[in-house]
């Protein structure tokens, strides 16, 4: 299997669907002009999307998505200042780690702020959040689902941001510095898996150990079985929890907004 | 040509190569003039330790070749897959170790032989996925690292974790296909949360895992040019690679 190969053959399915899609597009664009455009090709999951970016007729808008991770960053960024605030014991490493963290989640706010403006959008304000879910968790008062959430909301960031590389991919700057994110994400995720006792990464699709059903979104899809159209079984002699754990999946917009939202104040 | 290796351990010399080297005939390494001693004098044993080259590199291949990596969305996987040998062969040499057991806890032990298996599953998967277009099985050095010493241990893999989370970064915008792009992001966050473990266990401060020598004032993880990349990891490959085309 090569991947290059794989890429130029020309997939019936996809050519049906792309042509479907472009002439739901185009008469999409005649009856709502680019703010439909915008949203239709917005809606296009990423699998779809196998035409290489020179080609590509368009991206969702930088600042969209520069936003969409904003909102993650204010959720994160006011998590950690509250929890240190209240739950977070105080001298101990834990804090240091949350301190860490919490300076980490400050400066993409900021960073992701500035970027938005340079780039001529304008940053989404602050939205007020509720971390208990509606009184599912006690996270300001109870330490362990303190870590429970704090590893769920690192975990989505991994998969949100890895999400929306693709949608960057016209601007190296902003990209480059999407990819610095992510991966800081994926940095603090494992940390605090590590304070769990659990291992840095995710098995199959399994949630984890002290982890409500309520997460499991989180990690919904993370047990792929295939990766760029190669069958990992037939190619490797690691097992399945193995070749799982080496990959981490990309969730949409969509499905992380619909994880973010539990924390929004209704 | 590289300065060749002495003092291999003999446990880092697979079955495989043994046997090839007993069964060549010793005139074959005759050309080698310090070894051509050794081989009269002595039986095969001291033969293998007085070799004059690495003794698990086949004398066929003494002379490595240059890598070209090529250029394109090729090269850049190409630049991903001599890292991920890289790494994928120190761990496999780690979990080897006679004193793994004995240096690592439970829970560093199942941490570095499940690193181990990521990063041969990285190996393997972007071998089948380059296909014809994959470079070959490269040589490497790791002279430098005592494997019977945790330090010595942790300490590259460090390096080697926090180079390829600065790798896979940097190359992110050279990539021209989006399918890719997303393909080395699902790659690079796996290597993060490596990183982020290794650090912990080898440093004393609570915040290296993402610390503040590594990650920037916007909060941003390292992103390096596969220039700087290959420079680092050079010591550890015996090939000469051609990155020229990237």
């Amino acid at each position: 299997m090569n991947i290059f190969d794989l890429l130029n053959t020309i997939d019936p399915q996809k050519i049906t669907l792309d042509e479907q899609m472009a002439s739901g597009r185009r008469a999409m664009f005649r009856q709502l002009g680019d703010w439909g455009k915008k949203m239709a090709l917005g809606a296009i999951p990423l699998a779809a999307t196998v035409t290489p970016r020179k080609a590509m007729a368009a991206h969702e808008d930088n600042a969209d998505v520069l936003n969409f991770a904003l909102l993650l960053e204010y959720l994160e960024n006011e998590f950690y200042m509250m929890g240190l605030d209240t739950i977070v014991p105080k001298g101990t490493n834990d804090e240091k780690v949350f301190m860490q963290i919490s300076k980490h989640e400050k400066q993409h706010v900021e960073f992701l702020q500035a970027a938005i403006k340079s780039i001529g959008g304008t940053p989404i304000d602050k939205p007020e959040f509720d971390f208990t879910a509606g009184g599912a968790f006690m996270p300001f008062s109870d330490y362990d689902q303190f870590k429970v959430l704090s590893q769920a909301f690192e975990d989505t960031g991994v998969r949100a941001y890895k999400g929306q590389a693709a949608n960057l991919i016209d601007n190296d700057t902003l990209l480059t510095a999407a990819l610095q994110i992510h991966s800081i994400e994926a940095r603090h995720a494992a940390k605090i898996r590590m304070m769990r006792d659990e291992f840095g990464w995710i098995y199959f699709n399994h949630r984890g150990r002290g982890m409500p059903y309520a997460t499991q979104p989180v990690y919904s899809g993370e047990n792929m079985q295939t990766q760029a159209g190669v069958n990992l079984k037939t190619i490797t002699t690691v097992d399945e929890g193995g070749f799982t754990g080496a990959f981490d999946e990309p969730l949409t917009k969509e499905e992380v907004t619909a994880i973010a939202s539990l924390f929004l104040k209704k | 040509m590289r300065v060749p290796l002495t003092n291999r351990k003999e446990s880092t010399v697979s079955a495989r190569n043994q046997e090839n080297l007993r069964r060549r005939s010793f005139l074959k390494f005759a050309g080698f003039a310090t070894a051509s001693t050794a081989i009269v004098l002595s039986g095969c044993k001291e033969v293998l330790d007085q070799l004059p080259y690495p003794v698990d590199v086949d004398p066929d291949d003494y002379v490595l070749k240059t890598v070209r990596l090529g250029k394109g969305d090729t090269g850049v996987l190409n630049y991903a897959y001599t890292l991920e040998q890289l790494e994928a062969e120190f761990y496999i040499q780690v979990v080897a170790s006679s004193s793994f057991a004995s240096m690592f806890n439970y829970y560093e032990q199942r941490s570095l032989r499940e690193i181990r298996d990521h990063e041969v599953v990285h190996r393997d998967f972007l071998k089948a996925a380059l296909g014809e277009k994959a470079i070959g099985q490269l040589k490497f050095d790791f002279k430098a690292v005592n494997f019977e010493d945790k330090q010595s241990i942790l300490q590259t893999a460090k390096t080697f974790e926090d180079l390829g989370i600065a790798a896979y970064n940097g190359a992110g915008k050279r990539l021209a296909s989006a399918d890719l792009l997303t393909i080395a992001g699902k790659i690079v966050s796996v290597e993060a949360r490596h990183a982020s473990i290794i650090r912990s266990l080898v440093d004393t401060d609570p915040t290296s895992f993402a610390g503040d020598d590594i990650i920037d004032m916007n909060g941003l993880d390292l992103a390096y040019e596969p220039a700087k990349v290959l420079e680092a990891a050079n010591p550890f490959i015996l090939n000469k690679i051609d990155a020229s085309e990237l």
